[in-house]
């Protein structure tokens, strides 16, 4: 299990968090101008990847606040985590 | 007991403490400090259990856990028994009970035993090949095969025993209590850092403690004398925790491990009682220091497996620390040194040793030279072709190694030996490394795997012999060298340690050793407990398997309890002898926890029973058990599903319950509905968003039902959401998906719309909610607050208002989930229980009627109400509901709008949710049936299913909702249900049952 670091809480066991999938995927500001094409897009198109992937994040059994993390999924490291609406401080 | 077995010399063992136990149901004794192996070799039993394909007789092995042979049935309690426990890891203790496995009727006459001679024709893969034909008779091979499949006997109860889980937290973590596991804990402590230090054994120092020999010393002391007294200082450091009898189970990232520790398991069985029998670890610790060892790797020859063949390691431990003589006339057959250091213990307690066989031409180490002094007999270059004995080594027969180490020569020379200690050198052990994460590299001088330390995943070394160091001075030396780099020590009190010892200086390995009979004439084990051979290896790369995982799977080598830690290497370097490859780039099989067999009580914990879930209570659940409810599970609550009165069936209470709500009143506790209080300026807004339908312009006061779906259009929860203020609202959720629905709208005001300015709290709990029905609620509602005007003016349906009972605030709701004119009070929990009784007490005379779920889904039904999770799964659109009066057409966006006009969406031909009729008003159909239109056309169509059904006193017949192919098309239509023993016919209709007008909601 991780070590996660919640920027609101510190460090903390990975039993406390849940993970909520890719990262910055943005919803569309007006969804209803989009074509079946581009909503299926950002409904339902991920990524998998194998290396460093941007995740989001819940620390659902602790501030219950989202954030982003870094990791690399092929070996477990996580590089950064940070608040919602943050830059990623790595590309 | 056989006293010639046992040398009366030894520190380890308490001679003076007797230990009566009970093999196969004869009574024998051992002492203080056994274990049951030792025990049992010390009354010359050798013989333990029938292998598992050949029901070959085989005996003790090993002294530890990699133990392939001596697996026993320990006990015989149908719930405290336990298979497979390792004879060389069980600590004797008094009144122990262990039996012999996979033999009947007895390990000396195995019926079995017929498997032997039957080999040649159970070539691996044999099942496979045999019993894939005709196809149809699997079903009865099946049955033969499971009764023989498996070693051992389950218990047949629950495991009454305690386990315990505990956390720890450590600055190192220290693996392994033998010499580099001890100076490593020792370093740890000098330098001031919180340690724990493991080990699987009672008693910390690993092999080097029973050392006792002039050619291995530390600082001019006898290694094991100077090792004692480390030890014995490692006591005097408050930052150091020792924990013996404690094995690493498993190593996962982030340093985060699993240990067990046996409390109870070497106690007498009355010692026991009331005790925790086993404790989980799960330790999280800055640095880890695996000091785990090696275990002596076998030899291949043929008929390798006989009981009294034991690694040469163990007869040695067997001899210097237990005080055992595994044999009265030792043989030793080697390709390296260590088979000498067993040689000198064993002459040093007067036990005969016949004569070293060692395949390598000659070696001049210091430790050779002694046992040549001592004058032990040694065959250079010679090999074992053949071991005679059924069920004990009587005898054996070697020859002269070609060359090439390929083939024999010469005359055969025939020794009689009751034992036969062996040695093909050493096998790190990297299995936690590589559960961790770690890569390993192939070291080709000793044909080993060990850590490359480029590629390790966390905080963490190897040291000791599982880092492939094997001699004394390099163990030290290195340990020392690299814990205190890896600590950051500058000086530490090992400083100026000097460590002598004798040096192997001469290597030769042949994985799979000749003998004059060709090799399919021959049993060459690698893997004792399954039974796989060098020839099943052979076999498989023949038929063409490749990778070492598909022919470790085809031959089963290395797949028993003890994982392949004895066979594992020597099938790899089978296998790149065959093929010519390298071993390095074959590459191991994957290492995978637990290391050493746990059992499922410990993996649970006290997460048992009533205790593997929590369970949740309403304020007013003593009542309701008090009244005799039966309850339901829903999520984590308890939800009284009727209250039977006089013996009646819930069929009976069911009907009983509904007619009184809808004729007179029933009273409801709802308060495992989610409760979400929602404030801020934009409370309006968010509403908006979140629900299909419109909330800007719900006044203050006013209630409204609301639809809440995912992006994906899906209906996903619903509910009432009540104005309190104009920034202030309550919305209710299902009872299963409260947390769900917080979580979700978080979400979105955390991540989507951090610019509206609301706040969440769930107040689930904070409020109970009594939900008052029929035609009297009004006259119930009344009198317990005769102050409130309740007339259709002031208190309309879908409103709420503020109010006292018995000088406590609450809110009432005028909301109605069964069709009648009802109430729902919300009050604070402390107050919901004597409310309850309030309303029961002022119902009285209205013979008001608490119902459970099971009426309150009755008396929706009727209406045609949904409950999400029942009428919907997912995969419906409030469209598809027919629900299309809950969108908003005029909203610009909410969660999901965009989907419901995806072209998947707007088929017409989705599952929509209909009314069923049953043709005759009686038949009830079941939840889940299907919905056929043609069952003589095949395949037959399924048109979909019924999703709610009951049968309905109200209206004195069978009603029921469905999802139907285009069935808002098909009203009036008539369908099948087909059973089994019969079809049902039915007709679609409306989902609305009872009172269609909504004309009860006022009465």
């Amino acid at each position: 299990m991780f070590i996660i670091n919640c920027p609101y809480c510190g460090k903390r066991d990975q039993l406390e968090f849940s993970c909520g999938g890719e990262a910055h995927i943005e919803r569309p500001k007006q969804p209803t101008e989009l074509s079946d094409d581009q909503w299926a897009e950002y409904l339902f198109m991920r990524k998998n990847i194998k290396g460093v992937q941007f995740e989001r994040w819940n620390h659902t059994h602790g501030c219950r606040k989202w954030f982003n993390m870094v990791r690399d999924t092929s070996n477990d490291k996580i590089h950064a985590t940070y608040k919602m609406g943050e830059k990623p401080p790595i590309k | 007991m056989s006293n010639e077995l046992r040398i009366n010399k030894n520190n380890f063992i308490d001679q003076t403490v007797r230990i009566s136990f009970k093999f196969n149901g004869k009574k024998l004794f051992g002492f203080k400090g056994d274990t049951l192996a030792s025990a049992l070799l010390a009354n010359d039993i050798h013989l333990i259990g029938r292998s598992f394909k050949y029901h070959r007789p085989r005996g003790i092995m090993t002294c530890g856990s990699e133990e392939p042979n001596a697996i026993v049935q320990i006990g015989s309690d149908p719930a405290s028994t336990e298979p497979n426990v390792r004879a060389t890891e069980i600590e004797l203790y008094e009144g122990l009970e262990a039996f012999s496995q996979n033999c009947w009727p007895s390990v000396n006459f195995d019926v079995g035993g017929i498997n032997n001679l039957l080999s040649p024709i159970l070539p691996a893969g044999f099942y496979y090949k045999t019993f894939m034909w005709p196809a149809s008779f699997w079903e009865k091979y099946e049955f033969f095969i499971r009764y023989s499949a498996g070693l051992g006997k389950s218990p047949t109860k629950a495991d009454d025993d305690l386990y315990d889980h505990q956390y720890a937290h450590c600055d190192v973590l220290v693996i392994g209590g033998g010499i580099s596991g001890v100076i490593s804990a020792k370093l740890a402590a000098e330098k001031g850092l919180d340690t724990i230090l493991i080990d699987d054994k009672n008693f910390l120092g690993g092999s080097t403690i029973y050392q006792d020999e002039e050619s291995f010393k530390i600082n001019n002391a006898n290694s094991n004398q100077w090792l004692a007294r480390e030890i014995e200082n490692l006591k005097s450091y408050k930052n150091l925790v020792i924990k013996s009898r404690t094995s690493l189970a498993a190593f996962h990232g982030y340093n985060y491990l699993l240990a067990r520790e046996a409390l109870t398991d070497h106690l007498s069985v009355h010692e026991r009682k009331n005790k925790i029998r086993q404790r989980l670890w799960k330790i999280r610790a800055q640095k880890v220091i695996i000091a785990s060892g090696s275990i002596e790797r076998p030899l291949v020859f043929n008929n390798n497996d006989r009981p009294g063949i034991i690694l040469s390691s163990s007869v040695k431990k067997y001899i210097d620390y237990f005080g055992v003589k595994t044999g009265k006339n030792i043989s030793l057959f080697t390709n390296n040194d260590s088979a000498y250091e067993t040689a000198v213990s064993l002459n040093k307690s007067g036990v005969n040793v016949n004569v070293v066989i060692d395949i390598r031409e000659n070696s001049d180490s210091d430790i050779v030279k002694k046992a040549q002094k001592l004058g032990i007999k040694i065959l250079w270059g010679h090999t074992i072709v053949e071991t005679n004995g059924y069920k004990r080594i009587k005898s054996f027969e070697a020859m002269k190694l070609s060359s090439d180490g390929e083939n024999v020569v010469g005359n055969k020379i025939k020794f009689n030996s009751d034992c036969i200690g062996i040695s093909g050198g050493w096998t790190p052990m990297v299995h936690l490394y590589t559960q961790s994460g770690g890569k390993l590299q192939f070291k080709s001088n000793d044909n080993i795997f060990i850590p490359d330390e480029t590629k390790t995943p966390s905080e963490q070394i190897s040291v000791g012999s599982c880092n492939g160091d094997f001699e004394l001075d390099d163990v030290v030396n290195n340990t020392i060298y690299n814990v205190k780099k890896f600590i950051s020590l500058d000086k530490s009190s090992y400083d100026k340690i000097n460590v002598t010892c004798s040096k192997e200086s001469s290597k030769k390995n042949i994985w799979l050793l000749p003998s004059d009979k060709p090799l399919y004439k021959t049993k060459p084990f690698l893997d004792f407990q399954n039974d796989s051979t060098a020839k099943d290896v052979k076999l498989a790369l023949r038929e063409g398997f490749k990778s070492i995982e598909h022919v470790k799977r085809y031959t089963t080598t290395g797949m028993g309890t003890d994982q392949g830690k004895l066979s594992n290497m020597h099938a790899l370097g089978i296998i790149a002898d065959t093929t010519g490859t390298n071993m390095g780039e074959l590459g191991t099989t994957t290492f995978r926890p637990p290391y050493t067999p746990l059992t499922f009580g410990t993996i649970v914990g006290r997460n048992v029973g009533k205790f593997f879930d929590h369970t949740r209570k309403t304020a007013i659940h003593n009542w309701h058990v008090d009244n005799k409810a039966e309850f339901e599970n829903v999520g984590q609550w308890k939800r009284p599903w009727y209250f039977p009165k006089n013996g009646e069936t819930m069929h009976e209470a069911v009907q009983r319950e509904s007619k009184a709500a809808r004729e007179s009143a029933g009273i409801l506790d709802a308060s495992t509905l989610g409760k979400i209080d929602i404030q801020g300026s934009d409370a309006s807004e968010f509403l908006n968003r979140v629900y299909t339908n419109a909330w800007s312009k719900l006044a203050i006061g006013k209630c409204r039902y609301g639809l809440m779906l995912n992006e994906d259009g899906m209906v996903y929860d619903d509910g009432v959401t009540t104005r309190l203020a104009e920034n202030h609202y309550i919305m209710t959720t299902t009872t299963g998906g409260a947390a769900n629905v917080l979580s979700k709208l978080e979400d979105y005001l955390q991540t989507e719309w951090p610019e509206l300015d609301v706040y969440l709290t769930t107040v689930t709990d904070q409020y109970s909610t009594i939900s008052i029905c029929g035609p009297n609620s009004k006259n119930i509602i009344k009198k317990i607050i005769p102050d409130l005007n309740l007339s259709d003016e002031n208190f309309p349906h879908m409103s709420f208002k503020d109010s006292k009972i018995d000088g406590v605030n609450c809110r009432i709701m005028r909301i109605s989930f069964t069709g009648e004119h009802s109430y729902e009070i919300n009050i604070q929990s402390n107050y919901a229980n004597d409310v309850w009784k309030a309303c029961m007490d002022a119902g009285k005379e209205f013979n008001i009627t608490p119902y459970g779920t099971e009426t309150m889904h009755l008396l929706r039904a009727e209406k045609g109400f949904i409950i999400t999770g029942q009428d919907t799964d997912g995969t419906l659109t409030p469209s598809d509901l027919q629900m299309d009066w809950i969108i908003s057409k005029k909203k610009y966006d909410f969660i999901g709008k965009r989907s419901l006009y995806r072209s998947d969406t707007i088929r017409e031909d989705r599952k929509q949710l209909v009314g069923l009729l049953t043709d005759d008003p009686k038949e009830v159909l079941e939840e889940g049936a299907q919905l056929v239109e043609d069952i003589n056309k095949k395949p037959v169509e399924m048109l979909g299913h019924v999703t709610s059904s009951y049968y309905s006193p109200n209206l004195n017949k069978s009603i029921a909702l469905a999802i139907v192919k285009s069935g808002k098309k098909m009203k009036g239509k008539k369908l099948i249900v087909p059973m089994e023993e019969k079809n049902i016919n039915v007709t679609i209709t409306d989902t609305v049952f009872y009172d269609k007008e909504n004309k009860r909601l006022n009465a």
